[in-house]
């Protein structure tokens, strides 16, 4: 019996052995390709209809902007943790020039793998961290916000907004304050009701926090999580709503007013092209929002979908914010402005500026309830 | 129609081959579903099982994703050979490191070396106290550990991701679910070779890992109290003869087999993470049971068991990156390999006896 | 307005009370199979396929259920064929049908269908206080149905009978003369078919789309479900709909400005499946028992 384990054992060690001695004579990947090569990670499937998918359209973009003289590819589903690090080690070693990891969570290991690849470039997408070789980039996402407040201020008629939030981080309540300016701005009565899904994706979960609001007396919904399941609820229960990240019109043909589409395109494009000309920056060094590319509306890194689903007296509402808000006449958080338990944030005169949008952490006047935790 | 017959003695050529020969089977398999998909299948398999061992570091990452696998399947290995059903090693896991991070993050400005040490033992008794419920429920009341098991995952779960969303959220993370970093000396550092320096991010954890799995070898095959676990499972009858206590010994493998998830768990934030959030573990407490098996249920074999698991998930990110297979693919093979064992298992323990009178089958 | 979160409630116990049901059966039979999510996850992506493709929701329905049944089958094989170990296999299962469905439905992935309807017209619905008991799909008054036909098959046949007793003591039950795998087959099967219905009643009705990995852990929920209602069929239903309660109060908790954390109500059906494990185990009657032949393989003797 005792020799059996050892028998075991042998035999897996001459089986690694064997594919050992064959792996190391497999020719390695083809040195130097004249080609620039980019690698994208992806959190999901890119068929999500949310997030990714906005970056999987991206990637699309920057493939057919350069043509042959890059080479695009991504790894879908990567939890994030130390499998990212492997991931995008493993991308870095396979030759590739630049590489940009697209969710929050692969700030540490993009981190840890520049360090160890000064000569690659890596970019982060909406996280705060940055070295020689790691840039990050990020979209202004509350401005389209701005416009769906508008939207709903001028559709509703309970005077409730129902919200379906991911989680109570800055850039999700940037969103829900810029939604509340903007629906103020047109119609002083109504308010805005917040359900956390604490997810960014079941659609179930957030078809089920969409059915609550409605039964709550919503009657305008927007999302801030990543499925069209919301628009899907609001279709059925004959609601109005707000696309996420892509256009979700044939979700919910009839209810959705418009999306506000991430482009990331425009962004990639630049990235790479700077990268080639020798361009391509990180800003002064890390934990600095100077070297951040942050831009929104005015740069078409947001994009707002078609107006539908509302008389044209709407839409042209919605077209001057967003055009207000792209040339800079509209400043979203101006003062006076005031958090929902009355305290004065800004006074008449006073903007906020980035800094203070990443420190939110309290609603504006019009929207109901606390912040968790 | 074909039935089971027990056999009386186990062959030795089926111990040594049925876990080949389902590795082999897997990957014919394998062979099969890339032609299917229309890849081309001989390159899918390269990238799937020989790519992540083409280099040294790639090995070393291996052995980095074995880790935790290793030292939790270790102690699974006592409780399926004891036939007692921990498959809430998961929720062990994060409670072990709940209680590591809870003094990591209590004194982020020591500069104590004991502060890894004491982290360790935290999260040994954390993964312990998660296990002792289920332990106790089953020795006081008969109660089914395997659902109490599960269950508690999900609450274990559930409660660290609302201490990082919440009390233990970092002040400085912008509002991100994550805690503060752990102090530099409740890390765990990467193995430096002389002349070499680091290799990709081996660290001191997996040789504890290697460490653990050979003294629970040890302790199973060649110690009175090893005997012990092996009776209970076997006939335990024969532990109250041989003057063991049953509840005693059940409660002892609870505790050591919880204890070593917690204590993978804080080897895993320690040395990969740094830090808490809302996801650290990624199923390994899952995958752990498969490792288990794959091991048949021998904890030396598990260091190898680890090893082909964590082949076939870091050959699935290799072969997505090299050839665009979808991720989900890792699982089915996980899925079909588990499948190939678990049939090895009965064949090793019983005969396939045909017979086409369905007569006599029944009646002695 | 209490309507509507009533409705939604009900809805979202639908799934847990089909794959529950079966689940059940199947655990009375003395299996434990642990592979619901993968057996739901493939129910959903086969109804969702089936649909889009046919146009038809009852072809998509019935690949939903015959996809269930087909998954449990390699289930079957392994536990009652080759007499593998329950909890390993189910866990195997769970695996390999998370992958499986990914792979097919990738191809499904942001298509939308149109999902089932309402049963009864829609005036029915606004009748005071009962209207929201007539808003429902067909599925979900099927789901009750089944319930009924289950309580009926397990304590009023002599079937019923016979399955209950191969869950208590096959040895017994096979001395007496009764086929136990047979009777183990049938069960798991029928656990499958529901299953794989609950998978379906997913992306065809709560949210209509496929997705990988939709359930997300809903299979796990039906199996604390099981335990929860004591293997009593009646009980799967208070017990699903005051889950499905639980669910959608932490969401309408929020909308109406409660502080509870979130996470708290998520752990709080596992909470109270352990607590009724360890009530029913320290009041020891026997007739709210787990099977007492739960997850032991059965070799029929020469």
């Amino acid at each position: 019996m005792k020799n059996n384990r050892f028998i075991v054992l042998a035999g897996l060690l001459a089986i690694v052995a064997v594919v050992y001695y064959f792996a190391t004579n497999v020719d390695q990947v083809d040195e130097e390709d004249a080609k620039m090569k980019v690698a994208f990670v992806y959190l999901t499937n890119p068929g999500d209809h949310g997030w990714t998918y906005a970056h999987e359209v991206g990637r699309l973009q920057v493939q057919e902007h350069f043509g042959d003289k890059v080479e695009t590819s991504y790894v879908e589903n990567v939890p994030e943790g130390p499998d990212a690090t492997r991931v995008i080690r493993e991308l870095a070693q396979n030759g590739n020039d630049m590489i940009f990891t697209t969710s929050f969570g692969y700030m540490e290991p993009t981190l840890k793998v520049a360090k160890e690849f000064p000569n690659i470039k890596f970019d982060h997408i909406t996280g705060y961290m940055r070295a020689e070789n790691m840039a990050t980039g990020n979209i202004r996402f509350y401005e389209g916000r701005y416009v769906q407040g508008v939207v709903a201020g001028l559709t509703t008629k309970s005077n409730k907004i129902g919200y379906v939030a991911a989680f109570p981080i800055p850039e999700v309540i940037q969103g829900i304050n810029s939604f509340a300016q903007g629906l103020k701005s047109v119609n002083k009565d109504a308010t805005i009701s917040v359900v956390w899904a604490n997810t960014w994706y079941d659609p179930v979960k957030e078809g089920d926090a969409a059915k609550v609001l409605i039964a709550e007396g919503a009657d305008v919904l927007a999302q801030h999580t990543d499925s069209p399941s919301m628009l899907q609820t609001a279709e059925k229960a004959g609601v109005h709503g707000f696309g996420q990240s892509s256009d979700m019109h044939e979700f919910a043909p009839s209810a959705q007013l418009f999306a506000s589409v991430n482009n990331w395109g425009p962004y990639y494009i630049a990235q790479i092209e700077k990268a080639m000309d020798g361009s391509w920056t990180t800003g002064e060094g890390p934990d600095h929002w100077a070297g951040n590319t942050w831009k929104g509306l005015s740069d078409d890194f947001l994009v707002l979908s078609d107006f539908k689903n509302m008389p044209s007296s709407v839409a042209k509402a919605a077209q001057d914010a967003r055009d207000g808000i792209a040339d800079g006449s509209i400043n979203i958080f101006s003062g006076p402005m005031m958090d929902n338990e009355g305290n004065q944030i800004l006074a008449s005169g006073e903007v906020l500026d980035d800094a203070g949008l990443w420190a939110m952490n309290y609603y504006v006047d019009g929207v109901i309830g606390k912040i968790p935790n | 129609m074909f039935y089971l017959v027990p056999r009386n003695e186990i062959p030795l050529s089926f111990r040594i081959t049925i876990p080949i020969i389902s590795v082999v089977l897997t990957i014919i398999c394998g062979f099969f579903i890339f032609s299917v998909l229309g890849y081309e299948p001989d390159k899918a398999l390269y990238h799937f099982f020989i790519s992540p061992l083409s280099r040294v570091d790639k090995i070393a990452d291996l052995f980095v994703k074995a880790c935790p696998l290793m030292i939790i399947g270790t102690g699974l290995v006592l409780c399926f050979r004891a036939n007692i059903w921990n498959i809430g090693a998961e929720g062990q896991l994060i409670m072990g490191a709940i209680f590591a991070g809870a003094l990591a993050l209590y004194f982020p400005n020591t500069q104590s070396i004991w502060l890894l040490p004491f982290m360790a033992i935290l999260a040994f008794l954390g993964g312990a106290f998660w296990a002792l419920i289920p332990a106790l429920l089953k020795i006081k009341l008969r109660t089914n550990e395997i659902l109490v098991t599960l269950m508690l995952t999900y609450v274990a779960s559930l409660f660290l991701d609302w201490l990082v969303r919440g009390p233990w959220r970092s002040p400085t993370s912008f509002g991100f679910p994550l805690t503060a970093y752990y102090p530099d000396v409740g890390l765990i550092s990467k193995i430096y070779f002389p002349g070499i320096g680091y290799i990709s991010q081996l660290h001191w954890g997996v040789i504890m890992a290697i460490l653990i799995c050979l003294f629970c070898w040890f302790t199973m095959e060649k110690t009175i109290f090893g005997f012990q676990f092996k009776l209970i499972g076997d006939s335990p009858k024969a532990l109250r003869f041989s003057g063991f206590n049953e509840s005693n010994t059940t409660l002892s493998i609870f505790i050591i087999s919880g204890g070593l998830a917690g204590l993978a768990g804080m080897i895993e934030v320690s040395a990969n993470i740094g830090q808490l959030q809302p996801n650290i573990s990624f199923g390994y407490g899952f995958t752990a049971i498969i490792v288990a098996f794959l091991a048949r249920l021998n904890p030396a074999a598990v260091i190898i068991s680890a090893l082909l698991i964590a082949l076939i998930e870091v050959g699935g990110d290799s072969a997505q990156i090299a050839l665009a297979i979808p991720k989900v693919v890792t699982g089915v093979f996980k899925g079909i390999l588990l499948f190939f064992l678990l049939a090895g298992e009965t064949l090793t323990k019983y005969e396939i006896k045909y017979n086409f009178n369905l007569q006599s089958k029944t009646n002695d | 307005m209490i309507d509507a979160l009533i409705l939604t409630i009900l809805m979202t116990s639908v799934p847990l009370i089909l794959a529950a049901t079966g689940e059940l059966v199947v655990e009375r039979s003395g299996v434990l199979n642990l592979g619901l999510e993968g057996m739901m996850l493939m129910g959903a992506v086969s109804a969702f396929a089936l649909t889009y493709t046919s146009g038809s929701l009852l072809v998509g329905l019935l690949a939903g259920v015959i996809s269930g049944c087909l998954t449990a089958a390699i289930f079957g094989f392994f536990v009652l064929g080759l007499a593998t170990n329950q909890v390993a296999t189910g866990l195997a299962l769970t695996i390999f049908g998370t992958g499986l469905s990914g792979l097919i439905g990738s191809d499904f992935v942001g298509k939308a269908v149109t999902g089932l309807p309402i049963l009864f017209p829609e005036s029915f619905s606004n009748i005071p206080f009962i209207g929201v008991f007539f808003a429902l799909d067909i599925i979900a008054y099927l789901s009750v149905l089944i319930v009924f036909i289950v309580w009926i098959f397990l304590f009023k046949t002599k079937y019923g009978l016979i399955l209950r007793a191969s869950g208590i003591s096959h040895t017994s039950s096979h001395s007496l003369g009764y086929k136990v795998l047979t009777v183990r087959w049938c069960a798991v099967l029928f656990g499958g078919m529901m299953a794989g219905l609950a998978g379906a009643y997913l992306p065809l009705m709560l949210t209509p789309h496929w997705s990988e990995g939709m359930t997300s852990g809903r299979g796990w929920i039906a199996l604390a479900l099981v335990v929860f209602a004591s293997w009593m069929p009646s009980r799967i239903i208070y017990g699903a709909v005051l889950f499905g309660a639980i669910t959608i109060m932490q969401l309408a908790g929020q909308a109406r400005g409660w502080t509870i954390p979130p996470q708290f109500l998520s752990s709080l059906p596992y909470i109270a499946t352990i607590f009724v494990l360890v009530l029913i185990s320290s009041r020891g009657s026997a007739k709210y028992l787990a099977p007492s032949d739960l997850t032991r393989p059965f070799i029929a003797s020469k």
